[in-house]
């Protein structure tokens, strides 16, 4: 007797844990294998752009925190660039450098995070997904140091940073900075030359480099894809061009490269922050800005290298004290646009994987 | 290059819109919380059984939570079900992602009303006793997104909400002090008003 | 750095394709109307020594008299940038045409202004909204939505 399979519509979400919060996919499927898929967003749609321009430039500081949650530093700071760089403001050279290692903070605590659910959706049930959170409970309370917050930080401020490190800052993040290494190499150990990592995620969801270019895809992902595009090097802000680090790239641009990527940043990371510790200048932290400042009418777009990529704000200011327009060029949801190349013909559980790997946040998504 | 054009489910978005429509106009009115266990009244004619004594306690020591991890507080709860804050003392470390092996949702993270359907589903899905905890400011009102076209003002808009736990987002230790409270009050229901 | 384009490359490469009243220099932007959208972004992609392969961002600005749509385009192999501005005046049925068929990057962007401003992409092959529900009233963030509402 001969055997057909028929097409299957399965829905995927928004409930379901391997994604990453409330993102939603509809699938065909025809056996195991995807045929088809259709990515639905808009779940956690907050209306942040919209919320923002009844706020005034300072109020905005918080809802940013919450685009991205696993990396608000990162918010604040591109959103305060873009408000500085519309308004003139200058930055204290202190606290240039201050927000230069939350920045990297939040990038470790973002990839481990990533690192950690990639693993997580591969199977490895959040035995990695712990090892990491230690590094990143450390971090946290770094970070809480400084600002006071556990997650969403609010530090940043136009013109600088709210306040100074605090004494036991800098300690604690040498201390911090001489074991990180360490427990790199442990991940890399356990997981690098894993017999299973390598089958399921080597030449899996495999991604062009002249479709992550053409699908606007940035950060990790586009660099794993052999394209050496990192917006420290390329158009340097803050003062990274004043560090000496290395942008790593893949040359597959599949899930395993993904992976290589953000653990090679995250030592980029720790690299940069040694220099930025040594640099450290004295003096003051901000250069202050009336609360209700009203910024001259025009309009700024300033980026930043993101966690997840290329994330940038475009302000648009009428002269009053609220902004006229502000949009998110939001790193996470450009990064799905080649979700569906990269999705399909790889069987259902391939795709949880690869869609692990290029490591979202629904807050930033929906926004 | 050629991209493949995307499928479209024009019926499917239309019954979703519907379902959401419908909720959004039944639900106006915050829903009360479930059981009166303050309620003098039903204090006073109660009687605490041995029975009620050992389900209580099976209950308050067992329980599962169904993951709705919506947003920023999720991250919060995963701190505080790590090793770290380890809600395991509690026997709370077991997430289910299936409504029906769960008793507890802790609602992390801000409810829009595109998801409100979703969550209400899961919530009907969940085997009685169930018990509900709006942690953070997004779930008990809405918090800094109270304003937005498209979030609903609190999860008791379409859940019956046992234990509120306010901040943005609740420390760890916040939210083990809402779990503690929810314990006490899971102790002091009877058979004989909760299911 | 990312530099931004001078006019004189702008110009020299466009002067053969595209008629210089179609699009003119504000500060440091281009602007253009949407008949010349696509064959400007045409050209720019593919122009020697201009290359803009990567479509950063788009996005719209609901003005008193008209709506703007904003681009931003880099070119990854020569590190300079652009930014085209296409101006709709019809405030009643605002229409531009997609430019998904060049930059996939574009798709879910245009979506996201078709949602929430209601400027209707022409031959987008899935014009769809994609944050809010079908049917939801209003696009909220034309200036005459309310914030609070
Ligand atoms: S209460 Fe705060 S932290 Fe929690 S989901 Fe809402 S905005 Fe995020």
């Amino acid at each position: 007797m001969a055997h057909s399979t028929d097409s299957v519509f399965i829905n995927l979400g928004p409930v379901h844990p391997s994604t990453h919060g409330v993102f939603r996919m509809r699938a065909h499927i025809d056996g195991e294998v995807i045929t088809d898929i259709e990515p639905v967003f808009g779940y956690l749609h907050r209306g942040i752009e919209k919320l923002a321009e009844g706020k005034s430039y300072r109020q905005v500081i918080p809802l940013t925190d919450r685009l991205d949650y696993v990396a608000s530093m990162n918010n604040n700071l591109a959103y305060c660039m873009a408000v500085e760089k519309l308004a003139g403001i200058e930055v204290p050279e202190r606290a240039v450098y201050i927000r230069v290692i939350m920045a990297e903070l939040q990038r470790i605590i973002s990839h481990l995070l990533g690192i950690g659910s990639f693993f997580n959706d591969m199977g490895t049930f959040f035995t990695p997904f712990f090892y990491m959170f230690i590094q990143k409970e450390k971090i946290t309370d770094l970070l809480e140091m400084v600002s006071g917050q556990r997650l969403l930080f609010n530090y940043m401020r136009f013109g600088g940073v709210s306040h100074d490190l605090p004494d036991p800052f800098l300690p604690a993040l040498s201390q911090f900075l001489r074991e990180m290494p360490a427990e790199i190499d442990k991940y890399e150990r356990l997981l690098k030359e894993n017999e299973i990592v390598l089958a399921r995620s080597r030449n899996v969801g495999v991604l062009s480099r002249e479709m992550a270019i053409n699908s606007s895809i940035s950060g990790p992902v586009l660099r794993a894809s052999g394209v050496n595009w990192d917006i420290r090097k390329a158009d340097p802000y803050s003062c990274y061009d004043r560090f000496d680090f290395d942008v790593p790239t893949g040359s597959n641009g599949d899930c395993y490269d993904r992976y290589r990527v953000r653990i090679e940043e995250l030592r980029q990371s720790l690299r940069i922050l040694e220099q930025a510790v040594s640099k450290l200048p004295k003096g003051k932290v901000i250069n202050p800005v009336p609360l209700r400042f009203k910024p001259p009418v025009g309009e700024a777009y300033s980026h930043i290298e993101g966690n997840k990529g290329e994330l940038g704000f475009y302000i648009v200011s009428d002269g009053s004290d609220k902004p006229y327009r502000m949009h998110v060029r939001a790193p996470s949801l450009l990064n799905l646009s080649a979700l569906r190349e990269m999705l399909i013909g790889w069987k259902l559980a391939d795709a949880i994987i690869i869609f692990g790997s290029i490591d979202i946040c629904l807050g930033e998504v929906d926004r | 290059m050629e991209v493949r054009i995307e499928p479209c489910y024009p019926e499917i978005d239309a019954h979703e819109s519907r379902v959401i429509e419908d909720l959004k106009s039944s639900s106006t009115q915050p829903i009360a919380e479930p059981s009166g266990w303050l309620d003098e009244e039903i204090n006073r004619n109660i009687l605490v059984t041995t029975v009620d004594k050992l389900l209580n306690w099976g209950r308050k020591t067992s329980l599962w939570t169904e993951t709705s991890f919506t947003a920023c507080c999720t991250f919060e709860f995963i701190s505080t079900s790590s090793s770290r804050f380890d809600i395991a003392r509690f026997g709370m470390e077991v997430l289910r992602s299936s409504p029906r092996h769960s008793d507890l949702i802790v609602t992390a993270g801000t409810l829009t009303w595109k998801m409100a359907p979703q969550i209400k589903r899961v919530y009907d899905q969940m085997a009685e006793p169930k018990w509900v905890i709006a942690m953070g400011a997004c779930g008990i009102s809405g918090g800094i997104f109270a304003d937005s076209y498209s979030v609903v003002p609190g999860y008791n808009r379409i859940l019956p909400v046992d234990v509120y736990i306010p901040g943005c987002p609740p420390r760890p230790e916040a939210l083990l002090a809402g779990i503690e409270k929810l314990r006490k009050k899971i102790e002091q229901s009877s058979i004989s008003n909760k299911s | 750095m990312t530099i931004k384009l001078s006019r004189e490359i702008i110009n020299h490469s466009l002067h053969e394709h595209v008629s210089s009243t179609d699009y003119s220099f504000e500060s440091e932007a281009v602007v253009t109307d949407s008949a010349s959208l696509v064959k400007i972004c045409e050209v720019l992609k593919s122009a020697p020594g201009i290359e803009l392969d990567y479509l950063s961002s788009v996005t719209a600005v609901d003005y008193p008299d008209y709506f703007e749509v904003v681009y931003l385009f880099y070119s990854i192999k020569h590190n300079h940038s652009l930014t085209l501005k296409v101006r709709c005046p019809d405030k009643q049925q605002p229409d531009i045409p997609s430019i998904t068929p060049l930059y996939n990057g574009a798709n879910y962007q245009e979506r996201e202004i078709y949602d929430l401003f209601g400027i209707s992409f022409v031959s987008h092959p899935k014009l769809r909204r994609i944050f809010l529900w079908e049917g939801y009233p209003g696009h909220p963030l034309r200036k005459d939505y309310g914030i609070g509402s």
